[in-house]
C-alpha cells in the first residue's frame, strides 16, 4: 500500500472509533452545543444593533467554537493519545512496517474532520437557532483560523502527552491545562472589566488569540475582509513548540516501562 | 539450516542494574523457540531487544540477518509481535482491526484467513470490548500474523489463562509450524515449553542456565536421583554425594550412575547403626522441579553453571 492510502485507511478507522466511543462523542460533540444553548439562554440573545439584526450570540459563537475546536483537537489528543500509549496500542504499531509519521498524521487528520465537522454546527445552529450572521468577508479568515488553530492545537495535545504519566492522570492533566484557560481567554466570558493581570495571562496562551482570531471572523462591526495576522502568529508558534516537543519526547510505550 | 536470530554476549543494564547478563542464543528458521525462565529473569528485556523495542548495552543481535536496534521498515514486514501486554480499540470487531492492521503492510494476509486460522471466525464481528481474555489473545495473533510474517515474537502467550484456554492456545501455536513461521516464544511455565517448543533455553538472573530439547533438559534431571528416609542422624557417606538433613528428613542426592553404590553405603550405614531408614524412597524430580533447581542454582552460583 501506498503511504496515502494507508493514511486513508487510518483516518477511515479512527473516526470509527471516535464514532463509537459514547464518551468521547459526548465531550467533543454534545457538550459544546449544550454549552452554546445554555449561554444564549442565560445571557439571553437580546438584538444589539436593529439594523442589521446582530444579536449578543454573535458573541458567544466564536467562544464556543474556539471550545469546540480544541475539544476536537488538544483535549482528544491528549486523552487518546496516552490511552493508547499505555495500553500497548502505540506500542503495537511500532512493531509493525507502518511509518510512524503516517500513523501519527491519521490521528491528526481525524481530529481535524471532526473539529471541521463542529465548525459546521456551531455556525449551523448559530444561524438557524440564534440568527448568528457569518459575513461573507469574514470566511477567509475564518479558514484560515481553522487551518491554523486546528494544526496547532493537534500538535499542543500531542506534545501535551509528554507530560501525562497515566491513563488516569490524562483527563485530570488535560483539564487543569484548558479549563482555567478558558476563563481567562474570552471563551466563557467576554468582559471589559477583566483585570488587567488575568488578561495578560489570556495573551500569553493560544486559546485567547484563537478565540480572537475567530471573533474577528465573525465580527459584524468590522470594516473591510479581517485578517488576525497577529492572533495566527501566536497560536502558530504555540503549534511549533508543540511540534518541537511532539517530535523530541513523544513516546511510544507506556510511560513506566 | 540458517539461523533466524542469532545473539552474542548480550548484556542490559539498566542504569546500575544489570537485567541480562551476556547470553549467547541461536534459533533456527522454521523451530519454536521457547525462552523459559521465572519473572524479573530478564526473558522480557532479551525479547524487547529482538524486537527492536530497546536496545543492548553491549554485544551482537542479528534478526532475520538485520541488527534490531536499527531496524528498516522492510524488516518490520517480515515480523510478527505479540507484546505481553497491549490492547487493541475495543470499539472495533475483530475483522475491522485485521483490516486496520492488513493496511500496515505491503504483502498481508487475507483477513478472513488469519480470523479463521485463530479460530476467530464466529466473533469476527463482535465488538474487542466484549471479547473474552482468551479471545483478545487470539485476536492479538491474529494482527501478528496478518502480515505474513517470517518470524514472530510471543512474549507469555498464555500467563493468566485458565487450562483450557492454555490448551487451545497451545494448538493455535503449534499450528504455527504447518505456516512455515519461526517462532520464539518467552513463558514462565515448564510445560509450556515442553509442550511447543522444539528447543528450551532457560534463564535465571540475566544469563542462560540451561539449554537443549525438552527431553535433553529432562536427561540432566533422571541424571540427579535424590534417596530420602525420615531421619534426624546424618550418615557419613562418601564424598561423591551430598546429605544433608531438612524438616526431619535426610536426603542424598546422587548421579545415575552412582545410585546402586550409594544405595549400599547407605543401608551399610543404617544397619551398623542400626536405623531403619523410615520412609525410604528414591525419587527423580520432575521437569518442573529440575527447571526450579536450575533456576535456584542460577541465582546461587552463577560462575559454575552449564551452558
Amino acid at each position: 500500500m501506498t503511504w496515502t492510502s494507508q493514511l486513508r485507511s487510518q483516518v477511515k478507522f479512527d473516526l470509527l472509533i471516535f464514532r463509537r466511543n459514547p464518551a468521547a462523542t459526548f465531550f467533543t460533540v454534545i457538550f459544546p452545543l449544550i454549552l452554546l444553548v445554555l449561554m444564549t439562554s442565560i445571557f439571553g440573545n437580546q438584538v444589539i444593533e436593529s439594523r442589521n439584526d446582530i444579536r449578543v450570540a454573535n458573541f458567544y459563537v466564536p467562544g464556543i467554537l474556539g471550545l469546540a475546536l480544541i475539544s476536537a483537537t488538544l483535549v482528544n489528543l491528549a486523552m487518546n493519545t496516552t490511552n493508547r500509549r499505555e495500553e500497548g496500542i502505540l506500542k503495537r504499531v511500532r512493531g509493525t512496517p507502518m511509518r510512524p509519521w503516517v500513523f501519527v498524521t491519521g490521528q491528526v487528520l481525524a481530529s481535524i474532520v471532526i473539529a471541521l465537522v463542529m465548525t459546521l454546527l456551531v455556525i449551523v445552529i448559530g444561524r438557524v437557532f440564534f440568527d448568528v450572521s457569518l459575513q461573507t468577508r469574514g470566511i477567509p479568515a475564518l479558514v484560515i483560523s481553522l487551518v491554523v488553530g486546528t494544526a496547532s492545537f493537534c500538535a499542543l495535545g500531542l506534545a501535551l502527552t509528554t507530560i501525562i504519566p497515566s491513563i488516569n492522570a490524562a483527563s485530570a492533566i488535560t483539564n487543569a491545562v484548558v479549563l482555567p484557560l478558558y476563563f481567562v481567554s474570552d471563551v466563557f466570558v467576554i468582559s471589559d472589566g477583566t483585570p488587567r493581570f488575568i488578561s495578560f495571562i489570556g495573551d500569553l496562551f493560544p486559546i485567547k488569540h484563537l478565540v480572537g482570531a475567530l471573533f474577528e471572523s465573525f465580527d459584524p462591526f468590522t470594516v473591510g475582509t479581517p485578517m488576525p495576522w497577529g492572533h495566527w502568529a501566536v497560536v502558530a508558534a504555540w503549534g511549533a513548540f508543540g511540534v518541537l516537543v511532539t517530535a523530541t519526547k513523544f513516546r511510544w510505550t507506556p510511560w513506566d516501562s | 539450516m540458517a539461523d533466524a536470530i542469532t545473539v552474542e554476549g548480550l548484556r542490559k543494564d539498566y542504569g546500575g542494574f544489570e537485567a541480562v547478563k551476556g547470553i549467547d542464543l541461536s534459533i533456527r528458521e522454521g523451530e519454536i523457540f521457547a525462552f523459559l525462565g521465572p519473572n524479573g529473569a530478564g526473558k522480557t528485556t532479551t525479547i524487547e531487544i529482538l524486537e527492536g523495542f530497546r536496545t543492548a548495552t553491549s554485544g551482537q543481535v542479528r534478526v532475520l540477518g538485520v541488527d534490531p536496534a536499527h531496524p528498516p521498515l522492510a524488516w518490520r514486514e517480515k515480523i510478527g509481535i505479540v507484546l505481553q501486554q497491549s490492547q487493541v480499540e475495543k470499539e472495533l470487531t475483530p475483522r475491522e482491526a485485521v483490516t486496520m492492521f492488513a493496511a500496515y503492510y505491503q504483502g498481508p494476509r487475507l483477513v478472513d484467513e488469519v480470523i479463521e486460522l485463530v479460530g476467530l471466525a464466529d466473533k469476527a464481528n463482535d465488538r474487542i470490548g466484549k471479547l473474552s481474555g482468551g479471545q483478545q489473545r487470539r485476536l492479538d495473533l491474529a494482527l501478528a500474523l496478518i502480515g505474513d510474517p517470517k518470524l514472530i515474537f510471543l512474549d507469555e502467550p498464555t500467563t493468566g489463562f485458565d487450562p483450557s484456554a492454555r490448551r487451545e492456545s497451545w494448538e493455535m501455536i503449534d499450528n504455527l509450524r504447518s505456516i512455515g513461521c519461526t517462532v520464539m516464544l518467552t513463558t514462565h511455565y515448564m510445560d509450556e515449553a515442553q509442550q511447543l517448543s522444539d528447543r528450551i533455553a532457560v534463564i535465571a538472573d540475566g544469563r542462560i542456565v540451561a539449554r537443549g530439547t525438552a527431553a535433553e533438559l529432562g536427561q540432566q534431571v533422571q541424571a540427579r536421583p535424590t534417596i530420602s528416609w525420615r531421619g534426624a542422624t546424618v550418615p557419613t557417606l562418601s564424598d561423591r554425594v551430598a546429605v544433608r538433613a531438612d524438616e526431619g528428613h535426610v536426603r542424598v542426592e546422587t548421579t545415575e550412575d552412582d545410585l546402586v553404590g550409594v544405595v549400599r553405603e547407605i543401608t551399610d550405614w543404617a544397619t551398623d547403626h542400626d536405623d531403619s531408614l523410615h520412609g525410604f524412597e528414591i525419587t527423580r524430580p520432575d521437569l518442573e522441579q529440575t527447571y526450579l533447581r536450575l533456576i535456584e542454582a542460577g541465582f546461587a552460583s552463577p560462575d559454575e553453571v552449564a551452558s
